[in-house]
């Protein structure tokens, strides 16, 4: 069996129905107990007071802003390369949940700057890859929505994500790339000597787990959708024709 | 279960309100545009069947 059956809209969408509900539940599940895990039964920092409660939002939404681009990137070379409509459809289905991401994580971290650093913004180049990012997702599904001809969309949406992708990465590496800035580095780390300590880190995975399994759920429905609107405007215009 | 946010409720509480909201109103959204489509569709298959 080959990866590319998938690529059968009809197949597609018989594989995904039976998933999404159990990505829905599991990521209902998960986002539940770490965001009560979180904000009830984990002690405020000695640095952060309470605001570290907002960690369980800004780090998870973060990461799928980010690696929802990647997700959109390899779907719109996907397109390019082969021609498949299902993965030109399931990158314009990711494009309003990675925004809505964005959104997220630019509104949380504010929030949890004010206090922190005295201020709502700064042209840190975290917070200024991160702000461009979010106006990629904005151009990207603007551009979807203003061009009539679906592949065309499909081509020139793809290469507005070969470009955008260069700042969802430098999203994911400035903190690396430059010294200067106000955001810290990364939050999360395989290795326990430079993560945060357990009593938050534990419930934060739970939250991952849950934002992945909500943009999984979310993508897969969103493209089930996106196909068979594909569809039923192909059916349209043959009615159309055969009236005619 | 502990609830004291100090001095900080205020940036915390509108944190979680405001993801909380945006959570709920893309998946209600994407969840009824999916249910809408899909019987759409439903419909105009049984009358290209029929």
């Amino acid at each position: 069996m080959s990866i590319w059956e998938y690529a059968n809209p009809k197949k597609f969408i018989a594989t995904t129905a039976p998933v999404i509900p159990w990505a829905f539940g599991g990521a209902i599940l998960c986002i539940v107990v770490g965001l009560i895990w979180g904000f009830f039964l984990t002690p405020d920092a000695d640095r952060f007071g309470s605001t570290v409660k907002i960690i369980y939002l800004h780090v998870p939404s973060a990461m799928i802003a980010i690696n929802g681009w990647i997700m959109m990137l390899v779907a719109s070379l996907i397109w390019l390369i082969r021609r498949h409509h299902v993965s030109a459809l399931a990158a314009k289905a990711a494009a309003p949940v990675g925004m809505v991401m964005t959104l997220i994580a630019l509104w949380t971290g504010a929030v949890w700057g004010q206090p922190m650093w005295g201020t709502w913004w700064a042209w840190d180049p975290r917070l200024t890859s991160f702000l461009i990012l979010f106006l990629f997702y904005l151009g990207y599904v603007a551009l979807w929505e203003a061009i009539p001809d679906p592949d065309q969309a499909a081509d020139l949406t793809s290469v507005l994500c070969l470009v955008g992708s260069v700042f969802a990465l430098l999203s994911r590496y400035a903190v690396y790339f430059w010294n200067q800035g106000l955001h810290q580095g990364a939050t999360l780390s395989m290795d326990s000597e430079q993560h945060i300590a357990d009593v938050f880190w534990v419930p934060l995975v739970v939250c991952i787990a849950g934002f992945i399994l909500l943009f999984v759920a979310l993508v897969l429905m969103r493209t089930g959708t996106e196909i068979r609107l594909r569809r039923l405007r192909a059916l349209e215009r043959q009615a159309q024709r055969a009236a005619a | 279960m502990t609830l004291e946010l100090g001095k900080y409720a205020s940036e915390v509480l509108s944190a979680y309100g405001v993801s909380l909201a945006l959570l709920v109103g893309l998946s209600g959204w994407s969840w009824r545009r999916y249910r809408r489509v899909k019987a759409e569709m439903e419909r105009v298959e049984r009358g290209r069947d029929g």
